[in-house]
């Protein structure tokens, strides 16, 4: 356990991607490889249930601590993680017994579900008298899960991938699906070779810049074509050897989260492989991406989500097509392919192409251009008609041209102290603007954007300058002025102001204004009268 | 009700007898200070009183012009048949407990405290008393400090590692308390230690008063970024990540705070390491502190004071939350660590 200890200390103390890498690299080939295997199953959200529950664990850490129960409410309320609560509110150990491995703790772990409540309290409270601190916290973090390490399946892979000298995209492959530590072995998930390996291999994304100055400035309309910009997951549907395979752009293999595409097995042909964007879909039309947010940082798709926020592959381009790779070929020439594929595809609900913008002029397409809130994108893609398909983020021939968000500046009103990393932190604030009476009315929550040294300067402003506390809520004097950009805007009769926006955030401090310069009501509601 | 021999009026921790101020946050005639540090020594009042080692700091804070009358620890000043006296707080160089004696009835003021003996401030003494008011920075079960022997040794095997990594150690502490502690504790291992201006500052006026602390090389301009590979750095916390820490690089920053313990609070910083060492009682402390005073009464100041008081009505001792304006000087950083570099370039 020490040696996973310190890995899970070192992976968590570092926020570089490339040392967390480094570290788990070191860490997978020195460790025995029943361990592995199981940090891999940590590692990758696949840690089996001990049924635990938290309020239990809780009450027994409290107990052992002798402290009452509101005490250990008001510590975890400052901490913001219950295993290193418990971790730090419980006496010292009283004897490290003898060391046990990750894996034999799992196995002692595993002894849980079969226990009564008194004996599973008599196993944990043991296990937490001989482990030091950190062991402790991590031991509570293999029982009762939730890592906030930063680790995400694509760094586990790479890590794994040069431990191995495998490919990554083999080694992503290896680690899909729906596998067990308890009924596999590091030898058989990772080392044996699998005869999809190769099928899934995605090629590299190609990626635009920002469009720099004005769209004409780009030469003759002739040379270009234009697409809408969707606000979605960039992503790459492979299908070969009859095998359904998803990439998104980090390079993460995301096949079983999006069900819905396993339609294309039945016409697609064997060795093509599709770009385009994932986005929530229904009635032939986009939804906004927070309905794609509740979707994606889940583990189970479940049917309420498929229900819910159903998803459409917007496809724009073909890279493979009869296992040949055609991405040398131009664009005019893979979009006629790809519409040549597309009259065979019998279904118009979840698989789309994304349709070419006509225009002749420029000035047609910066008029176009104001109605991409209406259309559900974020502004257009501008490619060159005589373009390959290249690899990674190039200048020259593929531009994003986004609108620009809408913004007001607004008056920070109410604060209220964050969770997790920002337990203990005022970083979720409520914004107002003035009314026709002078007064301010909260119009938006917003809580990202600001560096940490800010959220540090605000939270000292916050508990220096609270005028009333509601539960949680804290009243500020109306002093410190943002400017607030969001996405949409919308009228609304369940807001005070008569007015809902879309992904609020920060965009900035404005220190240089008093707060009596902020916008006003009015202001918001003129933005809302000019788009809609 | 006859007013209490100190009472708390919302701009001091006033004793109306003697009309005397301790810690005042406004200005006012006379002020008691316990300790240097901003929240507790604020500008503007006529006649300050101190232990004699905070004098050079109160100097450099407040105007080298300030009215100040130094004492030594468990020096009796009587003041309209009031019996004042300072006693050892173990925060930092010269911090001090205000004790209050009239007729018999005894009053403390803790300030802010620390129970280990750090080898550089004068070691903690308990003050009996009737009512003790005490600070709870730290008034959580969470905290329980570990010996700072073995947080100095993580610091010594922290920085060798950086020497054989071929990178700097910047070692970030509050300028005034824990920077001090850290330069009497931690192995120095000859080579010249660098140093921001807000620290050397301070090192510069302890060293010109007498205090044995090592010298520090202040990096300028000038200072050849050459020389910063595998050697120690000191700096405030604010420091860090900032247009200054720039030129350090490579460099592994370290981060001296009692905050943290907590990793949440040490993953908001992007520093590489914490180190748990604080300049205050933990809880375990604060409670033996507050039941070794023998005080009838306990009246807590800053931090975590909801807490502290209600646990300590539970377990059968009265006590009472204050509101002050003491806060944790780390926490103010953000504010207070302008000022050495305002007063350099003044003096």
């Amino acid at each position: 356990m020490k040696q996973f200890a310190k890995l899970f200390l070192a992976l968590d103390r570092t926020n570089k991607t490339n040392e967390k890498v480094d570290l788990m690299k070191a860490y997978f080939s020195i460790a025995p490889d029943k361990d592995k295997i199981w940090a891999i199953a940590l590692f990758t959200g696949r840690r089996p249930s001990f049924k635990i529950k938290s309020s239990q664990a809780r009450q027994w850490a409290a107990q052992e601590a002798g402290i009452p129960e509101w005490l250990f409410r008001e510590s975890y309320g400052s901490v913001g993680d219950l295993g290193e609560t418990i971790s730090l509110i419980l006496p010292e150990a009283t004897g490290i017994l003898q060391e046990r491995s990750l894996s034999d703790w799992f196995e002692y772990l595993r002894k849980l579900p079969a226990m009564n409540e008194e004996e599973k309290r008599n196993h944990i409270t043991a296990a937490w008298k001989q482990l030091s601190r950190h062991e402790t916290f991590v031991f509570n973090k293999l029982m009762m899960g939730s890592f906030r390490i930063g680790v995400s399946q694509t760094l586990v892979v790479r890590a794994l991938a040069e431990a191995t000298h495998l490919e990554p995209g083999v080694m992503a492959h290896r680690l899909m699906g729906k596998w067990l530590p308890t009924e596999t072995s590091y030898e058989a998930l990772i080392l044996h070779e699998n005869k999809n390996d190769d099928a899934s291999q995605p090629y590299p994304f190609y990626l635009a810049y920002a469009i720099e100055g004005d769209v004409s400035g780009l030469g003759h309309p002739n040379e270009w074509q234009a697409e809408w910009k969707w606000d979605g997951i960039r992503s790459q549907v492979i299908f070969r050897s009859g095998e359904l395979f998803i990439w998104t752009r980090g390079e993460d293999l995301a096949t079983d989260k999006f069900p819905e595409l396993n339609i294309l097995k039945s016409w697609l042909t064997e060795g093509t492989v599709l770009d385009g964007e994932i986005v929530c879909y229904q009635n032939n039309r986009p939804l906004p991406f927070n309905v794609l947010q509740t979707r994606i940082g889940r583990k189970n798709v479940s049917k309420q989500i498929l229900k819910d926020a159903p998803i459409g592959f917007l496809v724009y381009d073909i890279l493979e097509m009869n296992g040949d790779d055609i991405r040398g070929k131009s664009q005019e020439e893979r979009r006629k392919l790809l519409e040549d594929i597309f009259e065979r595809n019998p279904d118009k609900n979840i698989t789309t192409l994304s349709p070419l913008i006509q225009f002749n002029m420029w000035q047609d397409l910066i008029d176009l251009h104001k109605q991409s809130r209406e259309n559900v994108a974020e502004g257009f893609m501008i490619k060159r008609k005589s373009a390959t398909y290249q690899v990674g983020r190039k200048k020259g021939d593929w531009w994003k041209w986004k609108v620009d968000p809408l913004s007001v500046d607004a008056v920070l009103v109410y604060a209220q102290k964050g969770s997790g990393r920002r337990a203990e932190l005022f970083t979720d604030y409520t914004f107002a603007v003035w009314d026709s009476e002078k007064k301010l009315v909260p119009f938006a929550k917003a809580y990202s954007g600001l560096t940490d040294s800010e959220i540090a300067q605000v939270d000292n402003f916050v508990k220096r300058h609270t005028l009333e506390k509601f539960g949680p809520v804290r009243t500020v004097t109306p002093k410190l002025v943002f400017e607030i950009g969001f996405e949409g805007i919308n009228a609304s009769s369940r807001h005070k102001s008569g007015i809902a926006v879309r992904f609020p955030r920060i965009l900035r401090w404005r220190k240089d204004k008093p707060p009596e310069e902020a916008d006003t009501l009015e202001n918001l509601k003129e933005i809302l009268r000019s788009f809609s | 009700m006859a007013k209490t021999l100190l009472q708390f009026t919302g701009k001091s921790i006033h004793c109306s007898i003697a009309d005397v101020h301790i810690d005042p946050w406004i200005p006012v005639d006379k002020a008691i200070i316990t300790h240097a540090h901003s929240d507790h020594a604020r500008w503007g009042s006529k006649h300050y009183l101190a232990h004699k080692d905070s004098a050079s700091m109160l100097r450099l804070r407040l105007g080298k012009d300030i009215s100040l009358q130094t004492v030594e620890y468990g020096e009796t000043f009587t003041i309209n048949g009031v019996n004042f006296s300072l006693h050892p707080a173990g925060h930092i160089i010269g911090s001090a407990q205000v004790r209050a004696e009239y007729k018999g009835e005894v009053w403390a003021f803790s300030g802010d405290y620390k129970i280990e003996d750090d080898h550089f401030s004068a070691p903690f003494e308990t003050v009996k008393c009737h009512s003790f008011i005490t600070e709870a920075t730290f008034g959580l079960p969470i905290y329980k400090w570990q010996p700072q022997s073995e947080i100095f040794d993580d610091i010594n095997s922290w920085h060798e590692k950086n020497k054989s990594d071929g990178k700097a150690s910047l070692l970030l502490g509050y300028s005034l308390g824990k920077m001090q502690r850290l330069l009497k504790n931690i192995h120095l291992d000859g080579q010249p230690i660098y140093s921001h201006g807000a620290i050397y500052a301070v090192n510069e006026t302890l060293r010109a008063s007498g205090f044995d602390l090592p010298e520090l090389t202040l990096i300028t301009k000038e200072t050849d970024k050459k020389l910063f590979k595998g050697s120690l750095i000191v700096a405030p916390p604010s420091a860090d990540n900032s247009i200054w820490s720039k030129k350090l690089a490579p460099y592994s920053s370290g981060y001296c705070s009692g905050w943290m313990l907590v990793r949440g609070a040490k993953n908001r910083r992007s520093i590489d390491q914490g180190f748990a060492l604080s300049d205050h009682a933990d809880w375990n402390e604060l409670l033996a502190t507050i039941k070794d005073t023998g005080a009838e009464k306990i009246f807590v100041t800053h931090g975590y004071t909801s807490v502290l008081s209600r646990y300590l009505n539970e377990i059968g001792i009265w006590a009472a939350e204050v509101k002050t304006m003491y806060g944790d000087e780390e926490k103010e950083e953000v504010t207070i660590d302008e000022t050495p570099t305002n007063e350099q370039s003044a003096s």
